[in-house]
């Protein structure tokens, strides 16, 4: 093989699993997004990921059905969504920290459940890649779209769940900018008192978003275990919960710039992942580290503090002026 | 005037037993999920109370888990108080616990053990405080939420202590086997924290428990002070800390404004006190304490450095779990330190006896979090009616 070309498939190849390890991030940060739109900080994605990881490959590795396992993963994730709601909206419970605790009781539980209920890691056969062949449009044709050189070989061989998580950004853009529920949203999120004379149920919009967001996390999840990696480890998500959180900030609360930023992440996942395959000299523990650090630097730009929901992380309540 | 004193003084019972209240929820919570995965709960929690608390072994691993978790939360206890969310203990551990173990290598050759000990122990401390204060300054100086901060930090440690652990620090005999296991070399003995057993034998204590005649939990209370077990002295320094703490937090001008920045900082602002300085100072002291704690554990317990998840152990959110459950008081940690230290150290000899899974004991914290924060609705609730209820001109609207 040419040198030349190799470096091309190299690429290719970075830019293709990029596009594929941005998913988790998307699904759990465009969630979170929404939840903190209406003021609401759920430091709980980690733990909702992993229950979510969890659910949604055991109920496909014991019904064989991937989309029983995705609706178990998004019930699951909804359901602790549900619970952080009612800590933080109904309990007022501080919302760091109840989202740490959050955060404890998935990744124990999900380990718990993991122990007990399988043992051993196993694998199941995930959402397969589609490859957008002309037969299947009755054409009588070999050829499919994900043979297109470059282009198809990045863009065109994915499962549904990866196209589902780049989906969501101009959903989210549509229902956050275009539509009434969107304009209670962040209403609610920038000032809660005006919102509730006017009639919006503040502690309602809450409960929805942060149980959107559970779902959302726990699909996340989902996409791990039944999508990129097709198995299910104690504490696979390894972080990328707490991440999803920062890339809400990152990208200043709008989803072009968490798209913006979970792809940051997910090239630099690819770029240090290929740089293992190829057994390049240069310490991975290093390449690892710059999208922290990056994190880090663009949070303190300090116009960021104008963006930011003025209702973030404070519970209403009536009357308080 | 009567009633309304009784009801103030349960009110206040009720405060305190609050966090316990949240504990027993968790247990409950806990024992419904052991019933579904068909385990019997009561086994499974007589297993580990008997394993942390009824013989000197575990009462040793229980005191030997509660120092680091002493530690740790009192630097939360203090973070918290300012109303700074530190999450970042895990890191600040790390590096305290990285930069005791080069110096211990570098030094411990060359100088007195006690003399290298000492160097150690403010080695990490400093490191520690000077990890939790970038976040600290990035939070007073440029508006970045130290709870992400601190966490991308956590990251960043974990990184460098793999990278040095594999490269520079790796353990030469690692690289003459070719097994290139990420570790360092063992300490030099010298450097040991003194073993409770060995501060025994130097004060001349009398013979085994046998000789004194000592029989059921006294002959196991006396058997930890006095023969060999992991108990190391890494407690009394968390102990004497804990007090530190609390003079520094109740009865000095630096601690009181630390706590007048957490309950009001526009008041405080008014009343002069400079509030930037103030979270940075108590984020890098609260960093300080999760420094000091990763130098105990390597120097007490560890005696070298490896893979660093390993060695913070998930002390630092367990160390929220004390800190909250000892109601942010330093002295309220220490019995706190002791309950989950046991909690950890029964987890472990309930998956031993009765299979199963420690985990459990990581989803049961995480129930105390929620719960303990979530019950302060309640305190907030009465203090609010006792403000309302004292007859205060209307002043607005």
């Amino acid at each position: 093989m040419s040198g030349e070309l190799s470096v091309l498939a190299i690429i290719v190849g970075i830019a293709h699993s990029g596009l594929r390890l941005a998913t988790p991030y998307l699904y759990a940060a465009i969630g979170e997004m929404f939840a903190q739109r209406s003021g609401v900080l759920n430091l709980g994605v980690e733990g909702i990921m992993l229950m979510g990881a969890y659910s949604g490959f055991f109920v496909t590795f014991k019904t064989g059905n991937l989309l029983l396992g995705l609706l178990a993963a998004a019930t699951v994730g909804a359901l602790m969504g549900l619970a952080m709601a009612f800590v933080s909206v109904t309990l007022q419970a501080q919302q760091g920290i109840s989202g740490i605790g959050l955060f404890m009781f998935g990744l124990g539980a999900s380990s718990l459940l993991f122990k007990t209920t399988l043992g051993t890691v196993e694998g199941v056969e995930g959402f397969p890649e589609l490859r957008f062949c002309l037969s299947s449009l009755g054409l009588n044709s070999n050829y499919c779209l994900s043979q297109i050189p470059i282009l198809g070989e990045i863009f065109l061989r994915h499962n549904i769940l990866v196209y589902g998580a780049f989906a969501l950004v101009p959903i989210a853009w549509w229902v956050l900018n275009k539509t009434t529920w969107g304009l209670s949203i962040r209403a609610v999120g920038q000032n809660p008192q005006a919102a509730d004379s006017l009639g919006v149920s503040v502690a309602r919009v809450r409960y929805v978003t942060v149980t959107l967001g559970g779902m959302l996390a726990g699909i996340a999840g989902a996409s791990l275990s039944i999508s990129l990696l097709n198995i299910f480890q104690e504490n696979m998500t390894n972080g990328q919960g707490f991440i999803a959180v920062a890339l809400v900030y990152f990208g200043s609360w709008a989803p072009l710039g968490v798209l913006a930023g979970a792809m940051l992440f997910s090239l630099v996942n690819a770029l240090q992942l290929w740089v293992q395959v190829l057994g390049l000299n240069i310490p991975s523990d290093v390449a690892v580290m710059l999208p922290y650090l990056l994190t880090i630097i663009t949070l303190a730009f300090p116009f960021r503090r104008a963006l930011q929901p003025a209702a973030l992380t404070k519970p209403f309540e009536r009357g308080e002026s | 005037m009567q009633t309304r004193l009784k009801r103030f003084r349960f009110e206040r019972m009720l405060d305190l037993l609050l966090p316990l209240i949240a504990v027993v929820g968790a247990l409950i919570i806990g024992a419904v999920i052991l019933v579904l995965l068909d385990k019997n709960p009561l086994d499974a929690y007589q297993a580990m109370i008997t394993g942390a608390f009824a013989n000197k072994n575990g009462l040793a691993d229980t005191l030997v888990k509660a120092t680091p978790l002493l530690l740790v939360g009192l630097g939360i206890v203090i973070a918290f108080r300012a109303s700074v969310i530190n999450i970042g203990a895990e890191g600040q551990l790390i590096v305290g616990a990285m930069l005791t173990t080069y110096l211990a290598l570098e030094l411990g050759e060359a100088l007195p053990g006690f003399v290298v000990i000492i160097i150690c122990l403010l080695a990490g401390s400093f490191i520690g405080g000077v990890w939790a204060a970038i976040p600290g300054y990035l939070k007073a100086r440029l508006g970045v939420n130290e709870i992400l901060s601190t966490i991308m930090m956590n990251q960043i440690a974990i990184q460098i202590s793999f990278f040095l652990l594999r490269g520079p620090m790796i353990d030469p005999a690692e690289i003459e086997a070719g097994t290139n296991i990420p570790h360092s070399a063992r300490l030099p003995k010298a450097t040991d924290l003194p073993r409770f057993t060995d501060v025994a034998r130097w004060l001349g204590f009398p013979g085994s428990a046998k000789d004194l005649g000592l029989t059921g939990f006294s002959k196991e209370l006396y058997g930890l002070l006095v023969e060999p077990t992991r108990l190391h002295t890494g407690l009394l320094i968390a102990i004497i800390m804990a007090i530190l703490v609390y003079v520094f937090l109740w009865r000095t001008t630096i601690g009181y404004r630390i706590r007048a920045v957490g309950l009001n900082p526009s008041a405080s602002r008014y009343a002069g006190i400079d509030v930037p300085g103030y979270t940075v100072l108590s984020m890098a002291l609260s960093g300080a304490f999760a420094g000091l704690a990763g130098a105990v554990e390597i120097l007490g317990l560890h005696h070298r450095m490896f893979e660093p998840l390993a060695v913070s152990a998930g002390y630092g959110f367990s160390g929220i779990v004390v800190a909250l459950f000892g109601k942010l008081h330093p002295l309220g940690a220490i019995p706190s330190s002791l309950l989950f230290g046991g909690l950890l150290v029964g987890g472990d000899k309930m998956q031993r006896a009765v299979q199963v899974p420690q985990v459990l004991v990581t989803a049961l914290l995480g129930l105390v979090v929620l719960f303990v924060v979530s019950s302060e609705i309640w305190s907030r609730r009465r203090a609010s009616r006792r403000v309302s209820t004292q007859s205060i001109p209307e002043t607005t609207s």
